[in-house]
């Protein structure tokens, strides 16, 4: 039986995406500039704001594949952090390994190590709804850092660990994390990619926006929530892990930092939270403008200021992140454009039979 | 034969009793409506007998088997769906994202494959096809007016392909001509041995599709049998559809 | 009473509106009936200050209305009675009604209209101290009735006032719009439940994509045939049955 007449006969909407052609070009556009960036700036200050920006853009990606598609803002993700830092140094030592490539190798290790670690922690954690989750996972934050300082025979308490130094020349000696960090963060960028493409981030989403309607519509909620939660903590493993090696020292109060996961959910927030490259923009705007304040204000702790009023800006400006701003703008134009259209259509002559 | 049955339920909230020692039968196969005054618990027994909330004391059964205690998904794989009286969709999704949610996929290789595959969008299209939604595929589920929205839930449950369906209000807000093609839609689904359950105040709709009807009244059972029966009893005329029963003129 | 003139309005994703010319005549009922998705709800919240229509006018009363804040059109006369239920579940009975009032500052009055409104609506003297969530769907929609009227509207907009409604409730709910009309008031309301609608209705419109497509007194357009069958659940005896 058809309907064609039983509900509303509107004509098709017409596409409100931003058009491929767009999308990639700039996609490519921005995957040169950050390919060249370093080569192009030279300077070791700049090429480190780089090295940070890779790290926190893979950490706030994998914090997205949770927090952004589910809805569980999780604010205990410094967890894994700190687990890729501690079991960097640890191993670095334990293993000895020789400062400089080989270091590198324990990326997929820390990668792993964190993964293995969300098992049980989400475990726990998942068991409780959205606001007691948040507490949760603070506490549990709070808790590794206890360990931290605490068990000195294995995490040398509050002086910390160290990972040594490779002996690189000052002048390309950021360039090696910097590639690397590009490419975990780039592999980060395509996981969340395939997860929003599959049918799991489809649950992921519907988990977000109405949890008990996706369980009773067969989802298996707490197997999905799980999934992604360990799939985020790897990211962040890997996150931990190039930041103990490139900074080489690894404390309590920086591993299991309470305003890292702020920093995390800004980040998000402010590029998009849930879309795929919104995270990556807000992690390239927000540390790159922090570290740039931090260097060119530092010390008289007013970049502090500066740094929250650029964030104040962006939330007022663009309330729902960078991402979903471009994306507004697109269909408001798209919009505009048809309106312009069926209004010169309706300027002819007048429509007979409009009403009675 | 029962399919679905509730057995002595007691749901309390606070001081208000909503559901006092409730026992009810719904056939196998057939269309059964569920009517009665505001309040008087339809939409707590639908919670009840699907998951959503747990009864004080009493028994649901599904053939045979109790699932009182189950949860929504529990209730799901044992093969039963349903609508909500103010519609659950997921705003944030496109209309045809919606659908395919309800598209079901078994094992973990097939979870990461893309939501988008011919045979399931096939069947997500032909349901929104047939509610009239398929134009606005592309559009958040959320800018949808509220009927739209219903026949949205309409359209996915209908892709879950449950054994069970329980409606709450599915025609609310619902245009009439459009009505009448769900009703249609309805009888074809039982037809292929669908079991329905239908929570409605429109009462040419309830008469002219159910095979089975019964009557809530302040939270317990008042009476169960054929449409036309229940229509002239008199408690159920007292109760529920005033002395009159035709439309205000 | 009430002149929409090409009106097209959206929410920013197109128009739901497209040219929506439309008079609502003083004391009127007037019943808009329509397909899902036609903008029926778009076209009372563009009345009700709700929506600011992207092209067109709106006047009332002979001043113009369109883009103005819902406060001012409250206060000129116009007060819309959502689809969705909107009473504060946790506040009383009482408070929900009094919260109608909001905008009048004359406590004296609001107590005046308060006992006027009581005498209306007997049902709801019983329940004035329960919570407003703690009544079934028909008395909540008469509170919001009740509260509706704290304004003295002289033009009350209803989004499908029967919906959900066991039929005596919905009766019922018919029955206080005869009564709104008998005080003088003009109602302009939208139902699905069109045989009820248009029955009630001293006019009626039918809205399609956007756009009026017929006009007329209710009787008119519940009797006439093509209307019928595209609009209006096709015949209203058995004959397909």
């Amino acid at each position: 039986m058809s309907t064609d007449t039983t509900i509303s006969q509107r004509p098709t909407p017409p596409s409100y995406e931003v058009p491929k052609v767009i999308r990639f070009g700039a996609l490519a556009v921005g995957f040169l500039v950050l390919v060249l960036f370093p080569l192009v700036f030279n300077n070791p200050t700049i090429s480190t704001i780089g090295v940070f920006a890779m790290i926190f853009l893979m950490a706030v990606t994998g914090w997205n594949i949770f927090s952004g598609y589910t809805g569980y803002i999780a604010l205990g993700h410094a967890v894994f952090f700190g687990i890729g830092q501690y079991a960097t140094a640890m191993l670095a030592s334990y293993w000895q390994i020789p400062p400089g490539w080989e270091t590198f190798l324990l990326i997929p290790v820390s990668m792993f190590l964190a993964g293995l670690a969300a098992i049980p922690i989400g475990l726990i954690v998942l068991r409780v709804r959205k606001h007691t989750f948040i507490v949760l996972t603070i506490a549990l934050m709070f808790i590794f850092q206890l360990f931290a300082y605490n068990l000195r025979g294995w995490t040398g308490g509050s002086q910390g660990l160290e990972v040594s130094q490779p002996p690189w020349d000052g002048s390309i000696f950021n360039l090696p994390y910097y590639y690397v960090g590009l490419f975990l963060a780039i592999v980060a960028i395509i996981s969340s990619f395939m997860i929003r493409r599959s049918k799991f981030g489809l649950s992921l989403l519907a988990i977000r926006d109405d949890e008990d309607r996706a369980r009773s519509l067969g989802i298996n909620t707490r197997n999905s929530k799980l999934t992604a939660f360990v799939i985020s903590a790897i990211f962040l493993g890997a996150a931990g892990c190039m930041y103990a090696m490139f900074v080489g020292s690894v404390y309590p109060q920086f591993s299991f930092d309470p305003a890292f996961d702020l920093e995390l959910s800004i980040m998000a927030f402010a590029g998009g939270l849930g879309t795929i490259l919104g995270p990556s923009l807000g992690a390239l705007i927000i540390s790159g403008a922090q570290q740039y304040f931090l260097i060119t204000f530092g010390g008289a702790n007013v970049f502090l200021i500066v740094y929250g009023a650029l964030f104040i800006l962006i939330l007022r400006l663009l309330p729902g992140g960078v991402v979903p701003a471009i994306s507004d703008k697109w269909r408001s134009h798209v919009v505009r454009k048809e309106q312009r259209i069926l209004d010169s259509e309706l300027e002819g002559p007048a429509e007979a039979g409009a009403h009675k | 034969m029962t399919l679905l049955g509730v057995e002595g339920i007691v749901k309390n909230y606070g001081g208000i009793q909503a559901l006092r020692n409730c026992t009810m039968n719904f056939q196998e196969g057939a269309i059964n409506g569920l009517i009665g005054p505001n309040g008087s618990g339809k939409t707590t027994l639908f919670n009840v007998m699907t998951g959503y909330e747990t009864p004080d004391s009493g028994k649901v059964t599904f053939r045979g088997k109790d699932i009182t205690n189950s949860t929504p998904d529990e209730v799901f794989a044992a093969g039963i769906g349903r609508t909500f009286q103010l519609t659950r969709i997921f705003p944030r999704l496109t209309v045809i994202e919606n659908v395919h949610i309800a598209a079901q996929r078994k094992g973990l290789v097939a979870q990461m494959r893309q939501w988008s595959q011919p045979d399931e969008r096939a069947r997500a299209l032909e349901s929104l096809d047939f509610v009239g939604l398929t134009k606005l595929s592309r559009e958040p589920a959320g800018s949808l007016s509220y009927g739209q929205q219903k026949l949205l839930e309409f359209a996915f449950i209908m892709v879950a392909e449950p054994k069970v369906m329980l409606l709450d209000e599915p025609a609310g807000g619902v245009n009439p001509t459009l009505l009448k093609h769900l009703g249609g839609r309805i009888k074809e689904l039982n037809k292929t041995g669908v079991t329905f359950i239908i929570v409605e105040h429109d009462m040419e709709f309830v008469m002219g599709i159910c095979d089975q009807v019964s009557v809530m009244h302040q939270g317990s059972a008042l009476i169960e049998g054929k449409p036309e029966i229940v229509r002239n009893d008199p408690a159920v005329l007292e109760a529920y559809l005033g002395t009159d029963m035709t439309e205000v003129n | 009473m009430l002149t929409l003139s090409g009106v097209f309005a959206g929410y920013g994703g197109g128009d739901i509106l497209r040219g929506v010319d439309l008079t609502v005549e003083k004391g009127s009922i007037t019943c808009v009936v329509g397909p899902n998705g036609a903008g029926k709800s778009t076209l009372l919240k563009v009345v009700s200050g709700l929506l600011a229509p992207r092209l067109g006018s709106v006047t009332f009363q002979g001043e113009s209305i369109a883009g103005k804040s819902p406060q001012a059109i409250l206060k000129g006369g116009i007060v819309q009675v959502m689809q969705a239920r909107s009473l504060f579940p946790d506040l009383t009975v009482r408070e929900n009604i009094e919260l109608g009032a909001f905008l009048i500052n004359d406590q004296k009055i609001v107590q005046q209209r308060f006992n006027e409104i009581l005498d209306q609506f007997p049902m709801v003297k019983d329940r004035l101290k329960d919570k407003a969530g703690s009544l079934s769907g028909g008395q909540q929609r008469t509170v919001e009735f009740a509260r509706a009227l704290m304004l003295d509207p002289a033009l009350v907009v209803l989004d499908e006032p029967s919906m959900g409604l066991e039929p005596k409730a919905a009766a019922a709910m018919y029955g206080y719009v005869r009564q709104m009309r008998e005080q003088g008031r003009t109602v302009l309301l939208v139902e699905q439940n069109v045989r009820a609608g248009l029955g009630l209705a001293t006019h009626g419109v039918v809205l399609e994509a956007g756009r009026v497509r017929l006009t007329g007194t209710g009787k008119e357009i519940l009797e006439n045939p093509q209307m019928k069958v595209l609009y209006l659940g096709g015949s209203t005896q058995q004959e397909d049955a």
